[in-house]
């Protein structure tokens, strides 16, 4: 299937939920990697993914990748690029929330490798993830405060002693 | 060493060195530096190569050991940052005395291309630990890292057991 036709199988299973296809421009394979579906209501995310994993003729078996951005106005977004092994098909997926209430739902117990990326998206961004079975920072230690690559993200003058800046 | 046989008087034959305590222990220390075997980041490649069969960093004596406890030099090979920084630390603080640092590249020297965003990197090894040898590049070749290798040589070669290290 075509990503189009797979966001016309979403559309008529959520409705409303499915926000816009964002069509990218480029060749055949920048327009299958980087055209996306947004997903207007955040807490249906979860319920999405399972309907793409577990429908027969969907069949979305892998989460290749799940990304982070802040948008700059005051917005943070996930991204999800899905693929179906079997079928040979992509799409991606965005959520958009709120920087000072972004919480956005797990979807660690549909494709259990989302838990790291779930993880780092946290660590770096400071998106939480409702329900992640254990939503601690990845890269940086515990003791470490702010999530260094939001726009905002003013960089610490000393850290457990040793002086950060050049 | 067989320095005397077991003759009455050994003068009498020829197999005898005299030489002062400091070079016969300067040049033993100088030619049996055994090095920490940890790498950080890219440099540790290039240490790798400087330790392969081309450039042989053996013949100086250099063995990769992996327990600080039996180090006596240790090469910082690659991006200190702010958590490894801790245990490098740590690490220096388990060798035994006398202890030498070298730091390799750009970025263990001073934070290298990561000197101003780089939010999780230290800006020098030298803000954590004494330096010895600095060895520019990004990374060094391996001739580099073996001219620093040397220069660490000619400093144990100076240094005395009356005196402090010149």
């Amino acid at each position: 299937m075509t990503n189009t036709e797979i966001y016309d199988k979403l559309k008529a299973a959520f409705g409303e939920k499915i926000g816009e296809w964002h069509e990218q421009s480029g060749g055949e394979y920048m327009k299958r990697m980087s055209s996306y579906a947004d997903i207007t209501d955040t807490s249906y995310i979860r319920d999405v993914c399972l309907y793409l994993r577990d429908e027969a003729e969907l069949e979305f078996d892998s989460l290749l990748l799940l990304s982070s951005v802040d948008n700059g106005d005051k917005t943070l977004s996930v991204t999800y690029h899905l693929e179906s092994k079997s079928k040979k098909h992509f799409i991606a997926l965005k959520v958009t929330v709120p920087i000072d209430n972004a919480i956005v739902p797990s979807i660690t117990d549909v494709w259990s490798h989302a838990n790291w990326q779930e993880r780092e998206a946290w660590d770096m961004m400071g998106i939480k993830f409702l329900n992640h079975p254990d939503m601690r920072r990845i890269l940086l230690d515990e003791d470490w405060v702010g999530h260094p690559l939001r726009k905002d993200y003013k960089h610490p003058e000393f850290y457990r002693g040793m002086k950060v800046p050049y | 060493m067989g320095l005397l046989n077991k003759q009455d008087n050994p003068f009498e034959s020829s197999n005898i060195i005299i030489t002062g305590a400091d070079t016969l222990l300067n040049w033993a220390r100088l030619s049996s530096l055994w090095m920490m075997g940890f790498g950080l980041a890219c440099c540790a490649i290039e240490m790798m190569a400087a330790s392969a069969s081309h450039y042989d960093i053996g013949r100086f004596g250099v063995i990769p050991r992996p327990s600080p406890r039996q180090s006596d030099i240790m090469l910082i090979s690659g991006t200190v940052t702010l958590k490894m920084a801790t245990r490098t630390k740590l690490l220096y603080e388990q060798m035994p005395d006398p202890k030498y640092i070298i730091s390799m590249g750009s970025c263990s020297n001073c934070g290298g291309p990561y000197w101003e965003h780089g939010y999780h990197v230290l800006k020098g090894v030298d803000r954590v630990i004494p330096v010895d040898v600095y060895v520019p590049g990004c990374p060094p070749r391996p001739e580099a890292l073996l001219e620093g290798l040397i220069k660490v040589q000619e400093k144990v070669r100076k240094q005395s057991l009356a005196k402090t290290a010149v």
